[in-house]
């Protein structure tokens, strides 16, 4: 039985290492399909509705316990690797460290029952803050990658400077403070808890977790300790990272167990099992979580309103500028302000492939329960690319809906305003026209003005909001033409195109 | 002609070229050499039309003198395109690729030890490149293909000619090469009217918002005094974008013309290119206020009838 274990470590990093690789991967080369990876996670599909994977984790689950924990949340592998990592740093005899904990199960059932409920009313709050994946997602842009994008970025100062050019300086547009704390928070909180009490998180907090849980007390196999050839010698439950084995009763707490088979290994005696949960039942399960749901329910649900209520508290300060002020621009395929928002947990995917870096975490742009959700920021040189789709390609929740790069380009996500006191043409009476000029569309474009100048005007229904003209205009910090947020993305009209010219000329003209 | 007299001409080209490009023209009709040597000395401007861009392109030089007369071996070669926008080659927001993979592999061919080439692109600089077609034509011809999305890549340089743009930050391979190339490609603009030869610098310059809020035709024109013209302004009027520029919105706002047009003189030059531009799309020379005020910073000409012109029909 000692293969399972090779197997499951095998199997994890199978699943753990493309996916640090693709939100680590910083040139864009990597093959934006690899997002497949991401949507056989437990909430992405979920949200997407993705009812095949839905399936089979389900089915997964009610076989074999929680695989999902062991082998395919990223997070979780994630905490085995801190707490292998950190084992080499421990005193040999040390190394058999965890003990049997009792289940946290009125915490762990109301963080449970309040995600869904506050789901359920209409914040995704909890789950963007719980969710493990997203939490690993933010992980692995917002700390991960900053580290490794400096490291290549010394590297390629170092090349540059020998004339070689195969490396080359990446700008971290996307890094944003508030993110950067939160993943490092979480990041702390995670590396400690598994170091020094194993799967905790999973057991306690995660919200997944713990609704597997209720499907791996009923699985098809588990593990289970024999009692004749059990000495009690504790071996399995010193190694148990989900501190559920109970060795001096010889009992397995099933909602608990990630089925990771350190148990199997450890036992000399072959006393710990997986195998058939159905054979021979002998004894009842143990004690039904229902007894406490209950009052559990009762609790959690008297958070659900308090939560929703401060969720949805948005920013109101008085804010000088109406670019303060405006509302929050969406990335592509968001559709409308209150499906993105629920949908989308946070996880920055997005955010690390956008090859623009225009689009970058939230603050409070979207209020409390959006914060981290992805939306675009304009600066110099950065805005969204016309012939790109990339975000709504790789989103794993379905809050970006798969736009086809036709469809992109009529998507209009914002429209641009323009302030004409604020412009250079009118301030100083000299051109300019670098929004015209960065307009795909034309729906900012060059009328007459006076003395042979010519000034912007938008047309609203050509635009699509892509933040070209913002990002280059010359006034700052305010521009005179700035993107406004739209709360549904609606269709653009149909740039039409120049008259062609088809005769033939013969002379150079001078 | 002599071949000894034709090889000191074609040093003195080459010298030139190097040293004061701007004035090419007017060292070969004036003083430096007799009368019988400016009739042979070779054209200020050459105007091919007709072919493909590798064959117009050879055309031309052999009119110049051939590659030879400019890159010298184990010279450093700087080639600045358009390369400004994510955009398929058919849709001229670019230079043809095919014309710029030609250069590089001339330069190659004289001798170059290094032919590099960039642009500080307006769209993401690696889509850019890619799509354009031209990182491919230039390494598949043995060049090198660097970036300019980083202020690293930048060096402060005086204008002391220029009117607004006193000192600016431009892209080091310009200033550490030996001899370098502009090779833009005729195009209608939003902001500029037109975007050609000295439109195209705005590519080797770091700090652009400045050219926005300082009067762009001003100082399109400052930046064209830059001491260390290109060799040739080389423009691309294969494919031009008669309309909608710089971007473009599909090929119908493409005309093919399939000509080039070839001088050291930035302002005769785009005054070339702006008079056949005009047969496509009529537009004021005078409203491209950036090349009468190159010509008043003594940057060229736009008088060509007062050049040597070559025009080729192939």
């Amino acid at each position: 039985m000692k293969f399972l274990k090779k197997i499951r470590v095998v199997l994890s990093l199978l699943f753990f290492i493309p996916i640090l690789v693709f939100f680590l991967d910083f040139t864009g080369k990597l093959p934006t399909q690899m997002h497949q990876f991401l949507s056989i996670q437990w909430v992405p599909a979920l949200l997407s509705l993705n009812f095949g994977v839905i399936g089979v984790l389900f089915l997964l689950s009610l076989l074999f316990g929680r695989i999902y924990c062991s082998s395919i949340c990223p997070l979780g592998i994630l905490q085995d690797i801190i707490a292998w990592k950190a084992s080499f740093f421990r005193k040999k005899k040390k190394k058999f460290r965890f003990d049997y904990k009792k289940p946290q199960n009125i915490l762990r059932y109301s963080i449970l029952a309040g995600t869904i409920l506050v789901f359920i009313v209409g914040s995704s709050v909890l789950v963007l803050l719980f969710d493990p994946y997203s939490i690993f997602g933010r992980i692995a842009s917002q700390l991960f990658r900053p580290i490794i994008i400096w490291g290549n970025n010394g590297l390629a100062a170092l090349l540059n400077g020998f004339g070689n050019y195969s490396l080359y300086k990446i700008e971290q547009l996307a890094f944003v403070p508030l993110a950067f704390i939160l993943a490092v928070v979480f990041f702390l909180i995670i590396a400690q808890l598994s170091v020094k009490y194993g799967r905790l998180y999973c057991n306690t907090i995660c919200p997944v977790g713990s609704s597997l849980g209720l499907l791996s007390k009923v699985s098809l196999f588990h593990i289970s300790i024999d009692e004749s050839t059990c000495n009690s010698c504790a071996a399995c439950e010193k190694q148990c990272k989900s501190q559920c084995i109970d060795s001096a009763a010889k009992k397995v707490d099933d909602s608990r167990c990630v089925t990771c088979f350190n148990c199997l290994s450890a036992c000399k005696k072959n006393g710990v099992k997986y195998g058939f949960r159905y054979k021979k039942q002998t004894s009842e399960s143990q004690e039904s979580p229902t007894d406490k749901s209950r009052r559990t329910f009762l609790l959690a649900s008297g958070a659900v309103l308090t939560t929703v209520a401060f969720a949805n508290v948005k920013s109101v300060v008085g804010k000088k500028d109406s670019m303060q002020s405006r509302k929050p621009i969406m990335p592509p395929g968001a559709g409308g302000i209150n499906h993105f928002n629920k949908h989308c947990t946070g996880c920055q995917l997005c955010v690390t492939k956008c090859p623009m870096q225009v689009l970058k975490p939230s603050v409070l742009e979207y209020g409390f329960s959006g914060i981290t959700q992805p939306h675009l920021a304009f600066s110099t040189h950065i805005f969204c690319s016309y012939d790109c789709n990339i975000c709504s390609t790789v989103c794993p929740t379905g809050a970006l809906k798969l736009l086809p790069i036709e469809e992109k380009k009529l998507t209009q996500i914002g429209v641009a305003k323009f302030r004409k006191d604020m412009c250079v043409v009118y301030t100083r009476e000299t051109d300019c026209g670098a929004c015209s000029e960065h307009c795909p569309t034309q729906a900012v474009h060059m009328i007459p003005y006076k003395n042979g100048l010519t000034i912007p005007e938008v047309t609203e229904d050509l635009c699509i909001g892509c933040g070209g003209c913002e990002s280059i205009c010359p006034v700052r910090p305010y521009t005179a033409i700035y993107v406004e947020g739209v709360t549904t993305q609606i269709k653009a009209r149909k740039p039409e195109e120049a008259k062609k010219f088809n005769k033939k000329i013969d002379d150079f003209g001078f | 002609m002599k071949r000894r007299d034709f090889f000191k001409s074609a040093a003195a080209v080459g010298l030139a070229s190097v040293f004061r490009t701007n004035a090419l023209g007017s060292t070969l009709n004036s003083t430096a050499f007799g009368n019988n040597m400016a009739v042979q000395s070779g054209p200020d401007l050459v105007a091919v039309m007709g072919g493909e861009p590798a064959a117009m392109l050879t055309r031309a030089l052999k009119e110049l003198g051939g590659i030879g007369h400019f890159v010298k071996k184990g010279y450093k070669v700087v080639i600045k395109p358009n390369i400004g926008w994510d955009r398929k080659p058919e849709l001229a927001a670019n230079t043809n690729p095919e014309l710029v993979g030609t250069l590089v592999r001339l330069c190659k061919s004289a001798g170059a030890s290094e032919v590099v080439v960039f642009d500080h692109t307006c769209h993401d600089w690696k889509k850019s490149y890619t799509n354009s077609g031209i990182e491919k034509a230039v390494t598949d011809a043995g060049g090198k293909m660097v970036p300019g999305n980083d202020e690293t890549y930048y060096t402060e340089i005086e204008l002391p000619r220029g009117v607004n743009l006193k000192k600016t930050k431009i892209h080091k391979s310009i200033v550490e090469c030996d001899v370098w190339f502009n090779v833009p490609v005729l195009k209608h603009h939003g902001g500029a009217k037109n975007s050609i030869a000295m439109k195209n610098l705005m590519g080797i310059v770091w700090e652009r918002g400045f050219f926005h809020g300082h009067d762009l035709h001003q100082c399109i024109a400052d930046i064209a005094t830059y001491h260390k013209a290109p060799a040739l302004n080389i423009v691309d009027a294969y494919r031009i974008m008669k309309s909608n520029g710089p971007q473009g919105k599909s090929e119908s706002d493409v005309a093919t013309l399939k000509s080039l047009i070839i001088s050291p003189d930035f302002v005769a030059a785009d005054t070339a290119s702006m008079k056949l531009f005009s047969q496509v799309q009529p537009t004021e020379i005078k409203d491209v206020r950036y090349i009468a005020l190159a010509e008043k910073l003594k940057v060229g000409t736009q008088n060509i009838e007062s050049l040597n012109v070559k025009r080729i029909k192939m």
